[in-house]
């Protein structure tokens, strides 16, 4: 309903995407803000400067991955394996990637650039979300969620790089386990997507095990290949009639 | 430049190149199988649960009740009120229970 009228006004539509996307980004910004400071502090306890911290946070873009490349910094370990742990942490990317491209192929190129650039769990998938409900993905509301989530992060990242010792007991305020709650609230997210249960159960055992005896962050990958592997395999005749739904 | 910068710019190379990879990879393709496809849409749910599953083994009671309201929640009420209560719940019982 509210798509015809975005199409036909196209400039206050455009900014009233964007304001509906940055709406929503909000409990991104709550979930992420103590992570930002938390880099910032760690990078610097680290030996970066809180103007690497930064660099980092703005054009890297990865909570976990920037938290790994810190730690090993930290272990003076061979800098090709740190970029190589970057690119193990953020392999899960790839997938968001290939789901993601068929979302905004109505994307000038220099708008899919940036769409990619900004490609971070949350971000995957509230898009997902927003395809699902037969809205299409307008760039106005990808950046009206995008940009503040990239403001904060980088700006939490300075502020905790200045400010190392802000937080004086962070389990007390439950920070360590709030993105576990926060992802589980993305999952149910998808409940009603087809085979979403064997999806979530296959991806659940395999990335406990491969936790265990593989070791992170290849649990990730491991996990994910599972669930996606069984969807792909038990699918095809339920595929038609959700694409048409 | 020092050796940390040309870290950071190397890991935001390859950052780059996995979220942009997987769509460079499928857009050779004119047609998506309807298997791609079906393994496509499972890709939220299967990636997001690898990102909570493993923090459930070194849960203790306050974690995992906190999540179970917050799954409980995210049934009925939006994003904001699952996280806020999960969130919520997560910090009275380490109160009283550690």
């Amino acid at each position: 309903m509210s798509v015809n009228a975005d199409v036909k006004t196209a400039d206050g539509g455009a900014a009233s995407e964007f304001w509906s996307g940055a709406r929503a980004c909000v409990p991104v910004l709550v979930a992420v803000f103590p992570f930002g400071l938390l880099f910032g502090a760690l990078a610097v306890d680290n030996g970066f400067s809180v103007g690497e911290a930064v660099l980092m946070s703005a054009i890297v873009y990865g909570g976990a991955s920037q938290m790994v490349g810190i730690e090993l910094f930290g272990q003076q370990i061979a800098p090709w394996l740190i970029v190589f742990s970057i690119l193990a942490v953020n392999f899960r990317h790839v997938l968001y990637s290939g789901a993601f491209g068929r979302r905004i192929r109505h994307w000038s190129g220099v708008q899919q650039a940036l769409g990619f650039f900004l490609l971070s769990d949350p971000q995957f998938a509230e898009t997902e979300r927003k395809a699902e409900d037969g809205h299409p993905v307008s760039f106005a509301w990808y950046m009206g969620f995008g940009a503040p989530v990239w403001a904060a992060w980088v700006i939490e990242t300075a502020l905790g790089g200045y400010f190392g010792g802000l937080v004086s007991d962070p389990h007390a305020i439950g920070l360590d386990f709030l993105l576990p709650i926060y992802f589980l609230g993305l999952v149910m997210g998808f409940r009603k997507r087809p085979l979403w249960l064997p999806v979530v159960l296959a991806s659940s055992v395999a990335s406990i095990l491969a936790y265990k005896f593989v070791g992170s962050p290849w649990h990730v990958s491991i996990g994910a290949a599972a669930g996606i592997l069984l969807a792909a395999v038990v699918s095809p005749t339920d595929v038609r009639k959700e694409t048409d739904a | 430049m020092s050796t940390t910068v040309w870290i950071i710019l190397a890991g935001a190379v390859v950052t780059y190149l996995t979220r942009i990879g997987g769509h460079l990879v499928l857009s050779r393709f004119e047609r998506i199988h309807p298997r791609v496809e079906a393994g496509l849409n499972a890709v939220p749910a299967a990636v997001l649960t690898t990102l909570v599953a493993p923090s459930v083994l070194s849960a203790g009671p306050a974690e995992l009740i906190a999540l179970a309201v917050a799954g409980l929640v995210a049934l009925r009420g939006g994003m904001m009120a699952m996280f806020l209560s999960g969130a919520a719940v997560l910090i009275v019982l380490r109160y009283f229970i550690g």
